[in-house]
């Protein structure tokens, strides 16, 4: 076997060549273009959207999960039981199940995740989602009791984030840069700065995937952005940052546009406790005050749902509030006369997406236009965490809140808008403690209306998910109901 | 010669640490809290404090600036805090894209303006002159990272010669590699080129009215070659002082490049680092940076003491 012959090595180099003819055979990688790079690719241990958008439903699974519509469906758990009174949960969970390092997923893997991510010492972002539990048992390999202190309503829901997934004791602390899961995908290779590569697990347990390798090319300028597109370096952009270009891209044959609808809602956050904005008079002189449509118009090229509470107007819970705060300048500024505002200067804070940067300055000038000043000043993610979030040092700042189902921020007490309302709560807590589902429908309203007719903040648009692809590819999510990029369901057409 | 390099070694040490305490110190100012980056705006307080715990973000100022320079010296530059990987690691993997391009983008620049600068020094005042300091003005005069984007407009859209950014990685081979930063070099190298070509060309002109040209030219040689016999080595100071800036330079600035074509090298981590409140990550690796800066600089007065006799008496 020292020196193949050369009739062998002819037919290596044929055998290659017919392989890598792309007319055989549809394709089976992918480059899936992201604007940020996760900082770690532990779900259970950072916030970052970016983190979920590499590893959700692709490299871990939880319990449950979300599938494109938003809604949760069986994964790990493939059925269960919810006793009477909604305190216990009883799930059956898959045999033959395994991790990405070989090790057997069982339902002790379930308590172990669990119980790690509400122990004292959790980093677990969403610490919070697991404080309901009481108890988790392992009954045997392939049953699992949950006892809950309290009924909750939104237990499924919760159990479906990235924060939830199931993770294996052995592997559990060197997730951050080695992720080991039970998802069709398997981790191989993270280039700091560049990209993330995953490829198919032969042996996970659910249906098999199309695809055989992944890849996430993170890029952050929008220009190069475009040009990545364009050049055909990356097949996808499923949140494409260059929101100008997309006319282009999609007159183009090669690409496809997709525009959907994210979690965001992109709210002008009030300050709540700083006078005058303590008065509701005066939110509701701004509320006025702001053209919804030409700020979509004007920061979003058009891409954007107006919005007049904190919700999701492609939920079926969604109520449409706009009319309530639509565009009269006449009636904010009668509004302003009314309180005794005169020479009002407010601090406006933005954060670098161009949805605040863009969209402040056209607020701005619309605040201008009724005789309210602003005093604008761009920030980092950063620096807005820390002096608006943490300090609450502003009076004004613009932030997309990209939680699915997060109206419940308006009754935590420590919460950056400084709003506290009792019957807020009250609702809350009764939708808390509520498992029937016209019921609840009806709190849902109740709580849109209760925070619309507070003025609590300015509700501008739900933000789109702009993505473009190319037009071979099959399978993508149209909306963002959770931040993921599931590859799952993707392959390309010949 | 030895008590010159002995002298510049004690204030290069001086130097760097004089940088890191300004490193230091001046990044600590900077408002904004790693962990709470980290864990997003969404995320519980306990959450936050239980990392920065686990971060040691809670040690007092002076402890962690010790612990700091105590792991430097020992070759140890901490672990990133959102990436939660030694920081060495991820110095390793960038240098191989930062320290090709800069050494790409510096022969380029070298090699473009070498023979430029000395054409255009040769014929003085000519057309060929003229048109030459033209070139040159424009090419400082264009930013490079608008000259990047319109190269990838040519070169990466329309003809598909070269992909829009990123970077393949060595391991697909060497000349994968090269292509991979041969538009980023250009971008880099045009500016640099043209201010290179106009200090060469100046500093031979200098040279070129220097008594002992005249000496050489009325010995009987002509003007061509007492340019190359005399006039070039002596106007090679300013030119070498001119590359070690650039050098250092391509290594640290190439940060708008790299965002430009994507490139994970080390000013896009630096960038991200600043974004992402990993300042750990921007204390190392800046001082990584103040370190080969420093370097380079005494090695380039090493290197005129070579091409100048006179400065080797360590005055």
């Amino acid at each position: 076997m020292r020196k193949p012959s050369y009739l062998a090595l002819v037919g290596t180099a044929l055998l290659l060549a017919t392989s890598l003819t792309p007319a055989m055979a549809a394709q089976t990688d992918i480059t899936v273009g992201m604007v940020l790079e996760p900082p770690n690719l532990d779900p259970t241990a950072g916030a970052a959207a970016a983190i979920d958008e590499v590893v959700y439903a692709n490299v871990f699974e939880g319990l449950t999960r979300f599938n494109s519509s938003g809604e949760v469906i069986p994964a790990l758990a493939q059925s269960w039981d919810i006793s009477e009174d909604g305190l216990v949960y009883t799930f059956n969970l898959p045999s033959g199940v395994t991790f990405h390092d070989g090790t057997t997923f069982d339902a002790e893997d379930v308590k172990f995740s669990l119980d790690r991510a509400r122990a004292e010492d959790s980093t677990n972002a969403k610490k919070n989602i697991f404080e309901g539990i009481d108890t988790v048992e392992a009954l045997d390999a392939n049953t699992v009791r949950i006892t809950l202190t309290k009924p909750d309503g939104l237990f499924l829901f919760q159990m479906a984030k990235g924060d939830a997934v199931i993770v294996a004791p052995e592997s559990a602390a060197d997730n951050a840069t080695n992720p080991i899961g039970t998802g069709p995908f398997k981790f191989d290779d993270w280039v700091q700065g560049d990209r993330v590569e995953l490829s198919k697990y032969e042996g996970y347990w659910g249906n098999p995937v199309a695809l055989e390798q992944v890849t996430f090319e993170f890029i952050a300028d929008p220009t190069a952005a475009f040009a990545a597109m364009m050049a055909e370096d990356v097949d996808t952009f499923p949140n494409f940052p260059a929101p100008e270009t997309l006319a282009q891209l999609d007159a183009d044959p090669r690409f496809s546009v997709v525009v959907g609808a994210t979690e965001g809602e992109t709210i002008l956050s009030t300050n709540n406790a700083n006078p005058p904005l303590d008065d509701v008079r005066v939110r509701e002189a701004i509320a006025h005050a702001i053209d919804r449509q030409a700020i979509i118009d004007g920061a979003m090229f058009g891409y954007g749902t107006p919005i007049g509470t904190h919700f999701n107007p492609s939920n079926p819970n969604y109520i449409d509030l706009t009319g309530q705060s639509d565009y009269d300048p006449d009636k904010s500024r009668a509004l302003l006369a009314e309180a005794g505002i005169t020479d009002l200067t407010l601090r406006l804070k933005l954060p670098p997406p161009s949805y605040a940067r863009r969209g402040g300055e056209v607020i701005a000038a619309q605040l201008r236009a009724v005789g309210i000043e602003t005093e604008v000043t761009n920030v980092e993610w950063a620096q807005w965490l820390d002096e608006v979030y943490k300090q609450r040092d502003y009076d004004l700042t613009i932030v997309s809140h990209t939680e699915p189902f997060d109206i419940g921020i308006y009754v935590r007490d420590d919460y950056y808008f400084n709003y506290s309302s009792d019957e807020m709560v009250a609702i809350m807590n009764e939708l808390n403690d509520t498992t029937d589902p016209a019921a609840r429908t009806l709190l849902i309203h109740k709580a849109q209306q209760h925070i619309a007719d507070e003025y609590v903040n300015g509700y501008l648009f739900q933000l789109a998910k702009t993505g473009v692809a190319n037009s071979k590819i099959n399978g993508l999510w149209e909306n963002s109901p959770t931040q993921a990029n599931d590859m799952t369901g993707v392959s390309w057409s010949d | 010669m030895l008590v010159f390099i002995l002298k510049r070694s004690i204030s290069l040490l001086l130097t760097l640490i004089a940088a890191s305490f300004v490193i230091f110190f001046v990044i600590e100012v900077v408002p904004g809290d790693p962990a709470s980056f980290m864990m997003g705006f969404e995320a519980s307080p306990e959450a936050v404090e239980a990392l920065r715990e686990q971060l040691g973000l809670n040690a007092p100022l002076w402890e962690r600036y010790l612990s700091w320079i105590v792991g430097l010296l020992q070759g140890d530059f901490g672990t990133s805090y959102t990436y939660k990987v030694p920081i060495s690691d991820l110095i390793a993997d960038r240098i191989w894209v930062s320290l090709p391009l800069a050494a790409f983008a510096l022969t380029l620049s070298i090699l473009i303006a070498f023979p430029v600068g000395v054409l255009a020094a040769a014929k003085r005042n000519s057309a060929t002159d003229v048109s030459i300091m033209g070139a040159t003005q424009l090419g400082i005069a264009i930013p490079n990272f608008w000259f990047a984007m319109i190269l990838v407009l040519i070169f990466a859209i329309q003809n598909r010669w070269f992909s829009a950014g990123g970077f393949p990685g060595w391991d697909e081979g060497f000349w994968v590699g090269v292509k991979g930063l041969t538009l980023p070099a250009i971008s880099l190298a045009l500016p640099q080129a043209s201010i290179l070509a106009r200090v060469m060309r100046s500093s031979l002109l200098d040279t070129l009215d220097e008594d002992y040209v005249r000496t050489a030219r009325a010995k009987g040689l002509s003007r061509r070659q007492a340019l190359w016999r005399h006039a070039l080595r002596n106007a090679m100071i300013p030119v070498l002082t001119i590359i070690g800036l650039q050098f250092s330079f391509l290594m640290a600035g190439s940060v708008i490049i790299e965002r430009v074509f994507f490139l994970p090298g080390i000013g896009s981590l630096v960038f991200l680092g600043i974004t992402q409140r990993d300042l750990i990550v921007v204390k190392s690796v800046v001082m990584l940076l103040v370190f080969a800066v420093i370097v380079v600089t005494f090695l380039v007065d090493v290197a005129y003491a070579f091409v100048d006799p006179r400065l080797r008496k360590g005055r």
